[in-house]
């Protein structure tokens, strides 16, 4: 049985990553130039990454399947980006930082990793400001700071509530660079089929081209994933409609361990869900708990008049409304935690509190524009509140949003090691599309953070470590290695089968079903008997997939349903092993609440004792089941208690 | 709502195109677009028809990547908005609703509304960048920058190249999408040290790509579902003069 390093260095936490970097391995600069590297996917993580590599002197090869690498899923994210800066001079420092993000992981993270996090935000904020990202800034000159759930300083650098997209833009530029250098090549339009292993060390990938249909294969001496998280196995998330985990699938597929994949985010502040044809969920971001207060009715009859149309929310006086947040957590109010806040709001609209279609509650703005007069909230939201009245035909300024939470980012990802590396050598993972940093529930404006870190200033670091190794390594011709040859000859194969069911369901249809049973039994709340219906319905599935899925056309030139078709099938088995794992995990933790294990308060009840360990699940072939392998957590820096916001 | 479409429909960026009439019911005026157009490709999938090829993504309003011209309109009926973002309460029942591709000689067709926007990327690559390595920058408070310039910017930063002003503009010209960034990196002073060779090497670039000359009609900041100025037009002038001046 493969016993899992995490290869976390020496020292004291605090000490551990300046003697990682004292001691790793380097490749000196005429050697750098012999190496090749791919990454695959080009947000925040991907694109900082390559250029990065570029500007060291590899060699680099970039994928991404969208028309350009500046579309990036990155580019969604609102509210900020994290760094203990401290510039407000509130008592931040790199331990509050780190000590808030394990604790708002709920104990699950792991400790080095985070640490590391913390110590190497600042240098992301000086790193995108040379770039020349624009963040917002007071009249004096300097940055701006604004608050974010799970902690009591205001550490969230911003670019109004477009910080992703400028985040992006600011990297997307810093590729560019290396593209026009010639340090990079970038191949848009281009999804990843597979990975390719040789004398078990990662060697390449194999494509395909979206437009053309054509696949190939591709060498590198080490190919970084990059490729974000699985969130629309929910079919209805918050992540673009392209977002998928068929890279990370493949990978786990070939021997790339997979951790935690139950550990989902669910937003509370979403735009809540008004249909069928509904084909996803609009974020409205959590910055906005800065001035805005959640309530719903006191009482059932004023909920139900509401629900009924009789009612508006602005006929209830102060005293009708319970803002529960504050009510329950007095402390934090409504700057809870993602995985608190969505469950209050769970609880409030299951209890008959809830508007809109019942499945909704309010997010208010009235006291905060009262206060501060509505310009203020105009320049500090505007371009969300505008968002809001275009999708729901209500003015914000004026009646209270409805919000209710929705898939958003999936703490779950492909193991990793300290340095990032997978179980499988040579493959590395970063971004959302690992495991390590977040626990079992994310902090708002920390995902940028994560991406950013590990593509400017971890990987380019780590990954020496492994290629320092590998300077004789000839370059291989995919042409003429028999392990291309193979792989590329299986994803032909695999492409032809997708073709060849020709039944009588859309890719979308069954992805719909696999959205509605991932959402009853594996969502916000979770319990035995349910994750057993699950597993059950997820195999039923995935047969039904195979007998039964239509896809149109033909395997050459564009064909968007092949490119579905693709993704959903990893979708579907990607959602059995969350619900494996979900089933496993007998305690509550973070985003992960299982109903047996409550206070009499509802709150998460964790299971330290038996528990604290990373879930790292390895494949063993389709029909068995897959071999659970265990990360004990060891913390030393931070005192594990009762995750407390009250 | 009932509706008819008028789409185009492109085999390949070589085949000769045409539009094709769909007839369209029971769609919710409080879905999306493109939300109907989702609907209206279940139905030719049902009906053993090839679904419509149609780039988009985040469905936010954020990414770029819708591109539709809806009767005559660049992201169609609304202001300040991307196609994703479009909802059928801006049309009328039984309406019949005009769809292409942006059509300009700098983005060729991929597939019926699919089109190329490699040109954006191209341009950018020319100097769309403060030529700057990860690492060895100075604090992010060393240079303080007002709140005025740091806001003009971030307005001009905002584009998020979906190629509408393109689309929109009677000459193909791509003079907006090039001030926004020339403009965004010549104010702050970090972009400073070569807002001049960033303005020659792009413009001179868009040129080789093949997009119009700019005439002044606006057009383009009209459709900008950003809302983002011509004044930055102006900047780019100004740096572009600035540079040619020099030699």
């Amino acid at each position: 049985m493969i016993k899992l390093d995490s290869k976390i260095p020496e020292g004291l936490v605090a000490e551990k990553w300046d003697n990682y970097k004292a001691h790793q391995n380097l490749v000196n600069p005429s050697n750098k130039r012999k190496l090749d590297i791919i990454v695959v996917g080009t947000g925040l993580a991907g694109g900082a990454a390559a250029a990065s590599f570029g500007e060291l002197g590899f060699k680099v090869k970039v994928f991404c399947y969208q028309d350009s690498p500046r579309r990036a899923h990155s580019i969604a994210a609102q509210g900020g980006i994290n760094a203990a800066k401290n510039y407000p001079n509130d008592g931040d420092s790199i331990y509050r930082l780190f000590y808030d993000t394990v604790k708002g992981g709920d104990y699950r993270a792991r400790e080095a990793n985070v640490f590391r996090l913390a110590q190497v935000s600042n240098d992301i904020i000086d790193q995108c400001v040379a770039q020349g990202v624009p963040f917002a800034r007071e009249y004096g000159g300097l940055l701006s700071n604004r608050s974010f759930g799970g902690a009591q300083v205001s550490r969230t650098f911003y670019a109004r509530g477009q910080t992703g997209q400028q985040l992006l833009l600011g990297a997307y530029g810093a590729l560019n660079r290396q593209i026009h250098l010639g340090t990079v090549e970038m191949h848009n339009r281009t999804e990843m089929m597979d990975i390719v292993i040789v004398d078990g060390k990662t060697r390449g990938i194999v494509t395909r081209n979206l437009v053309t249909g054509e696949i190939k294969a591709h060498f590198a001496h080490a190919v970084v994933l990059a490729t974000g998280g699985y969130g629309n196995v929910f079919f209805l998330s918050t992540n673009a409609m392209g977002s998928n985990g068929s890279a990370a699938w493949k990978a786990y597929k070939k021997g790339a361990f997979f951790a935690n994949p139950c550990f989902v985010q669910i937003h509370p502040t979403c735009i809540p869900v008004h249909g069928d044809f509904q084909s996803k969920l609009t974020l409205m971001s959590e910055s906005l708990r800065n001035d805005g207060r959640i309530w719903t009715p006191k009482k059932k009859e004023d909920a139900e008049a509401i629900r009924a149309g009789k009612k508006k929310p602005t006929d209830l006086s102060e005293d009708e409304k319970d803002y529960y947040l504050e009510r329950r957590y007095p402390a934090f109010g409504n700057l809870v935690p993602r995985d608190v806040a969505s469950r209050a709001a769970k609880e409030r609209c299951d209890s008959g509190y809830g508007v809109g279609t019942g499945q909704a509650v309010y997010l208010d703005f009235k006291t905060s524009i009262e206060r501060l007069g509505e310009k203020v909230i105009a320049d500090r939201y505007g371009n969300l509140f505008q968002m809001y009245e275009k999708i729901v035909d209500e003015n914000p300024y004026k009646t209270p949003m409805m919000i209710y939470p929705a898939i958003h980012y999936t703490m779950g990802g492909t193991w990793v090691d300290y340095e990032l590396q997978t179980t499988i050598k040579g493959l590395f993972s970063t971004g959302e599309a690992n495991f390590s940093d977040h626990g079992a529930n994310r902090l708002g404006a920390s995902a940028l953070m994560q991406g950013l870190a590990d593509g400017y200033f971890v990987i380019p670091y780590t990954i020496q470590n492994f290629l320092a190794d590998e300077i004789h390594t000839p370059r291989m011709n995919p042409n003429e290695v028999k392990e291309f040859i193979e792989a590329k000859e299986a994803v032909v194969a695999h492409v032809n089968k997708l073709m060849s069911v020709n039944g009588n369901r859309s890719v979308d249809s069954i992805h719909k079903e696999l959205g509605h049973i991932m959402w009853d039994y594996v969502g916000m709340a979770r319990n035995k008997e349910g994750l057993n219906t699950a597993i059950e319905k997820l195999i039923a599935l995935r047969k039904e997939f195979w007998k039964n899925v239509k896809v149109p056309g033909t395997s050459e030139g564009l064909n968007i349903e092949l490119e579905k078709a693709n993704r959903v099938a990893d979708f579907i088995e990607l959602g059995e092993l969350m619900a494996r794992d979900a089933l496993h995990r007998e305690e509550s933790c973070g985003g992960h609440f299982r109903e047996e294990h409550q206070t009499t308060e509802g709150e998460a009840m964790r299971n330290d004792q038996d528990f604290t360990y990373v879930a790292a699940w390895e494949y063993k072939g389709i029909d068995n089941l897959p071999e659970l392998h265990k990360e004990e957590l060891k913390y030393e820096a931070i005192e594990v208690k009762v995750r407390n916001y009250k | 709502m009932d509706l008819k479409l008028k789409i185009w429909r492109q085999k390949d960026a070589k085949a000769k195109g045409q539009f094709e009439l769909y007839s369209l019911n029971n769609i919710t005026k409080d879905s999306s677009f493109l939300e109907m157009m989702d609907v209206l490709n279940e139905q030719l999938l049902s009906q053993g028809i090839e679904p419509v090829a149609f780039d988009h993504d985040c469905r936010e309003g954020i990414c770029g990547m819708c591109s539709l011209f809806i009767n005559g309109r660049a992201h169609g009926p609304d202001t300040e908005i991307t196609t994703c973002q479009l909802h059928m309460r801006k049309f009328k029942d039984g309406e019949t609703i005009t769809v292409e591709p942006w059509r300009s000689n700098g983005f060729p067709i991929i597939k019926d509304l699919m089109v190329d926007r490699t040109a954006y990327d191209k341009i950018l690559q020319a100097g769309g960048y403060v030529s700057v390595n990860t690492g060895g920058v100075p604090d992010a408070n060393a240079i303080p920058i007002s709140k005025e310039v740091a806001d003009e910017a971030m307005d001009a930063a905002t584009c998020i190249g979906c190629g509408a002003c393109v689309a929109t503009c009677k000459n193909s010209s791509a003079m907006l999408f090039v001030s926004n960034k020339v403009s965004q990196l010549a104010l702050l002073p970090q972009g400073k040290a070569e807002a001049s060779r960033r303005a020659k090497a792009m413009v001179s670039k868009m040129d080789e790509l093949g997009f119009g000359n700019c005439t002044n009609t606006g057009a383009c900041e009209v459709e900008c579902p950003k809302g983002i100025s011509i004044s930055h037009i102006a900047r780019l002038n100004r740096e572009f003069l600035m540079a040619t001046a020099k030699e």
